[in-house]
């Protein structure tokens, strides 16, 4: 009992904001890490970025409006997700510009918004909670739809998993296979858009990239085959989430009066993890271009 | 001809945004024939390729591709220029296995036939030694061989390769070739090549298709591959030349031209003391 009490502080699991804080944040990091893995390969991390930050835009209406904050975030992120796709553009540049120009009208909106609920005084902290999130104040009756949401999204990846990884290679492949390769990036983007809304639930629209780019990054850098790099990343996202909940709730202690904000330690946990696979996958590339100079056995026998 | 073309494409006519890029092309490829695709660039070897595989509309004119017995899509493609990024969780046998099921819904289970047949495709193009490696991380040679695999898994009547001899090394251009000989007699696969240099495929190509000024002159190689032919399909002077038993095509102006160019605008020099 004397460690576990080190580690995990009184009353931790038997907290009932905790146990929200738990479910809702573990279903934001599974999702956030299987639909990341395919927005990495996909070259569209600036995009996710970008969603996150015009579904702040609805998350911010919606605590105006008295709304549940997930239907805002999602309305938002979906209906950029949208408008990303339908505008197809192939270029990169050019869709760096058009990411960049939607980012900075999604954020004015959100300024509008939280300027007028902290006016109105109808929402206390409202721009925190938007945009770096507060996990410990979700209210328990989102965790049904959240957690129903989340499942959707990972229907979705389900479904066109090997066409997505297809197009990941090449659209023209996937295109010559029969592959209706539009309709696949819209079910991405779609997917991205859940993905994104409930990480924005979760630690906030800025910081749910952290959630969706950092363990699909070091998933990709440790694993050579699809499956295993989504596994390690749906692990890397789960450890970090929880260890933040688990961190905050401790650090009531630390700091007697006040807690840390959950977001930043699940934040600095997945900053960490990037740091090691990446310091890993490089020790291990040159353990193989050593035995390739060097190989076993040579001059032996 | 008594069996069906493996592709016949008749009266092709293609504009992409208001530009006419093949106007009346006409050819046949038999089963099994490997078959030049030759034309300089921006003649639209890229834009008939892409037609051929649906991802161009033609304006005008039929394409007929020989259907297998199971009534599938039955071309292969390897597009041009395709770079594989390093980064890409995949190792060389995922991107023969997607040649077969990219298309389909749903996860993917476990196979043993689909696994058997990746691994026979493997060895046929000679992948077998880098098989486990990261896609992205092999050399251009080695990648042309798995798309090559990634197209040929599905086993299609014919087999369309953009390009694929550009940017590979002279040892590497000989080694593709000839694997593609061999894959063509092995499997019955009719293939169809695009490239701008027909040497490195005049020990191997039965049919050549000619591109130029967006129409197209087909026949046999050895009906076209012959000075007088060639020279009109240019619009100059070429050489059709035996040397230690291999044709070699050599177009013979190309000197004079850089001399009366130079001439034109002259380089000065500086005089040495």
């Amino acid at each position: 009992m004397g460690v576990l009490g080190l580690i995990f502080a009184p009353g931790f699991l038997s907290n009932g904001p905790v146990h929200t804080a738990l479910l809702v944040g573990g279903g934001a990091a599974v999702v956030g890490a299987v639909v990341g893995v395919f927005t990495v390969m996909r070259g569209q991390s600036f995009a996710g970025h970008a969603l996150a930050d015009v579904s702040s835009a609805g998350g911010s209406a919606s605590f105006l409006l008295g709304l549940n904050p997930l239907v805002g975030f999602l309305g938002m992120a979906a209906l950029a997700a949208g408008v990303m796709e339908w505008a197809d553009v192939r270029d990169a540049r050019e869709r760096d510009l058009l990411t960049g120009v939607m980012l900075g009208a999604g954020l004015g909106l959100t300024a509008l918004f939280l300027y007028f609920a902290s006016v109105t005084g109808s929402a206390s902290g409202a721009a925190i909670t938007v945009l770096f999130g507060s996990m410990f104040t979700i209210p328990a009756s989102i965790v049904p739809a959240a957690l129903a949401l989340a499942g959707v999204a990972l229907a979705v990846i389900a479904a066109i998993y090997r066409p997505l990884l297809l197009s990941a290679v090449s659209e023209d492949l996937a295109q010559a296979q029969g592959t209706r390769v539009r309709l696949i990036g819209l079910a991405h983007g779609w997917a991205l858009a859940l993905a994104v809304s409930l990480s924005a639930m979760t630690v906030g629209a800025i910081l749910s990239t952290a959630l969706l780019i950092g363990p699909a990054a070091a998933g990709l850098r440790l694993a050579d085959r699809p499956g295993r790099s989504l596994a390690l990343a749906v692990l890397i996202g789960l450890l970090a989430t929880w260890g933040g909940i688990l961190l905050a709730y401790d650090s009531y202690d630390w700091t007697p009066g006040h807690g840390w904000p959950v977001s930043f330690f699940i934040v600095v946990l997945v900053f960490i993890a990037y740091l090691l696979a990446a310091l890993l996958a490089r020790v291990r590339a040159r353990g193989v271009s050593l035995r390739a100079v060097h190989p076993s056995g040579c001059g032996q026998d | 001809m008594t069996q069906a073309a493996a592709l016949s494409v008749e009266g092709l006519g293609i504009s992409l945004s208001g530009r006419q890029i093949l106007k009346d092309v006409k050819f046949q490829v038999a089963p099994g024939e490997f078959c030049a695709l030759i034309g300089a660039n921006g003649s639209g070897k890229t834009t008939l390729l892409k037609a051929i595989v649906g991802l161009v509309k033609p304006d005008s004119g039929r394409i007929t591709v020989d259907v297998d017995g199971s009534g599938g899509t039955s071309v292969g493609y390897v597009p041009q220029k395709i770079s594989l990024d390093p980064h890409l969780p995949l190792r060389a046998r995922d991107v023969v296995m997607l040649g077969l099921d990219g298309a389909r819904l749903g996860l993917p289970l476990p196979s043993s036939a689909r696994d058997a047949r990746v691994e026979e495709m493997l060895q046929a193009v000679g992948a077998g030694d880098f098989a486990e490696r990261r896609v992205g991380l092999l050399s251009g040679g080695q990648q042309q061989r798995i798309l090559v695999a990634h197209a040929l898994v599905r086993r299609p009547r014919l087999l369309l390769l953009d390009e694929p001899l550009a940017s590979l090394d002279v040892r590497s251009v000989a080694e593709i070739v000839a694997l593609l000989r061999r894959l063509s007699l092995q499997y019955g696969t009719a293939i169809l090549l695009s490239a701008h240099d027909m040497n490195p495929l005049l020990p191997v190509m039965d049919r050549i298709v000619y591109l130029a000024s967006c129409c197209a002159v087909s026949g046999k190689a050895d009906e076209v591959v012959r000075t007088e032919v060639l020279s009109r399909l240019y619009g100059y002077h070429v050489d059709v030349v035996r040397v230690h038993g291999r044709v070699v095509v050599i177009a013979a102006h190309e000197p004079e031209e850089i001399r009366a160019a130079l001439a034109r605008d002259p380089v000065h020099t500086a005089e040495i003391p």
